[in-house]
């Protein structure tokens, strides 16, 4: 077989710089959703809060309403995470103590004279309502000198009276 | 449901606010309708509501897949439904501090029943003055509220607004331009509402005819 010189033209490659187009539209988007998916979890954390008191949830507006800009969005954003977590941080440390004062109520009807004059409320352990545990003496000082203790829980919250004439 | 006179328009969305936010949408129903007390029908049945709405509700309402929908896209255009409250919620507060949703006249208490009923809220402008579609735009820097003032606010730019073929009628889920809203003279109004993403279709057209239909009365 005769040998066939070929010459091969091969194109010259030159290097090509791939343009880098910030998709700012995308960003927000992207953003926007975020924002979304954290006030759910802060509502929910909200909710899961309630009857709690002295949980922050606000997070301060961007001066709208406007179309918010990247960076608006962003810090958004940021700040809707530290308030989350803050959040979380304080109901999980919240749920500790009450689990703690919860305890303290079983020990409490178990052993009285323990715990003597000892008070929990239903704030104490994260519910709605004015009742209270009480650790108190039968019948005043003749159990106290006795070592006659109970557990008195309180009814609930006081009715409404009129106010001052 | 509603007759043929009752068809509720869809407003312009300009193209910078659809490219930003493709599901927010503006519908307007012109109804013939003027201002006037409650019937006792009507105040009835805004207590009625009033019993069934209780605390707990108001604290569960941001879960809720509508007003949880509005404080989203609230936090979205950079108010704080925490401050500047979504309707629903603005309405559940007043419920719990007065007690009630009291009686005002039709047109209130048409619009308190249509948001409680859905969680969507409606506004209503007097017909008269609105020329053109509305639609949902920017403002440009120092463009007046309204026209009927004699010394409008000024809205700095980029303020989101309802707005007629003319000028802005209404911030975004604020108030609407002093003389533009529904007063003695008014002869006809039109109601508009706002629809954010994950508010469905049907939920925004029964606020509108909800309210209309107490409106008219039918």
């Amino acid at each position: 077989m005769a040998a066939i010189d070929e010459t091969v033209q091969r194109p010259v490659l030159t290097p090509v710089i791939p343009l880098v187009e910030v998709d700012e539209a995308a960003a927000r988007r992207t953003l926007r959703d975020q924002v979304a998916k954290l006030e759910a979890e802060l509502s929910a954390s909200f909710v899961a809060a309630y009857p709690r008191k002295g949980i922050e949830f606000l997070v301060s507006g961007r001066g709208g309403p406007r179309m918010l800009s990247l960076g608006d969005l962003e810090r958004l954003r940021d700040d809707l995470a530290h308030r989350v977590q803050e959040a979380r941080r304080t109901l999980d440390d919240r749920a500790e103590v009450e689990d703690r004062h919860r305890l303290l109520i079983e020990e409490m009807l178990r052993d009285p004279a323990r715990y003597k004059w000892v008070r929990v409320s239903n704030e104490d352990i994260g519910e709605p309502g004015c009742r209270h545990w009480h650790v108190r003496p039968r019948l005043g000082p003749i159990g106290m000198l006795m070592g006659w203790w109970r557990v008195k829980i309180s009814s609930g919250c006081p009715l409404a009276t009129a106010g001052p004439q | 449901m509603s007759g043929p006179e009752l068809e509720p328009r869809p407003g312009w969305v300009a193209d910078d606010v659809r490219a930003e936010y493709p599901e927010l949408r503006l519908l307007v129903l012109p109804v013939d309708a003027r201002p006037s007390r409650s019937p006792p029908e009507v105040r009835r049945r805004l207590r009625e509501l009033s019993d069934r709405f209780r605390g707990a509700q108001a604290v569960a309402l941001r879960r809720s897949p509508v007003p949880w929908a509005y404080r989203v896209f609230f936090r979205q255009i950079g108010l704080d439904p925490d401050v500047s409250r979504t309707p629903i919620e603005a309405a559940a507060v007043d419920r719990l501090i007065r007690g009630g949703w009291r009686s005002d006249n039709l047109l209130d208490d048409a619009l308190t029943i249509a948001l409680v009923e859905t969680g969507v809220p409606l506004w209503a402008l007097d017909a008269g003055p609105v020329q053109g579609e509305l639609g949902i735009r920017t403002a440009t820097a120092g463009e007046p509220l309204g026209r009927a003032a004699a010394q409008p606010l000024r809205l700095p730019a980029g303020r989101l607004v309802v707005a007629d073929a003319r000028t802005p009628l209404a911030v975004l889920f604020g108030d609407l331009a002093n003389g533009h809203g529904v007063d003695r003279k008014t002869e006809r109004m039109v109601l508009f509402t706002v629809a954010v993403a994950g508010v469905p279709a049907i939920h925004v057209e029964e606020a509108l005819y909800s309210c209309a239909e107490t409106l008219l009365g039918t």
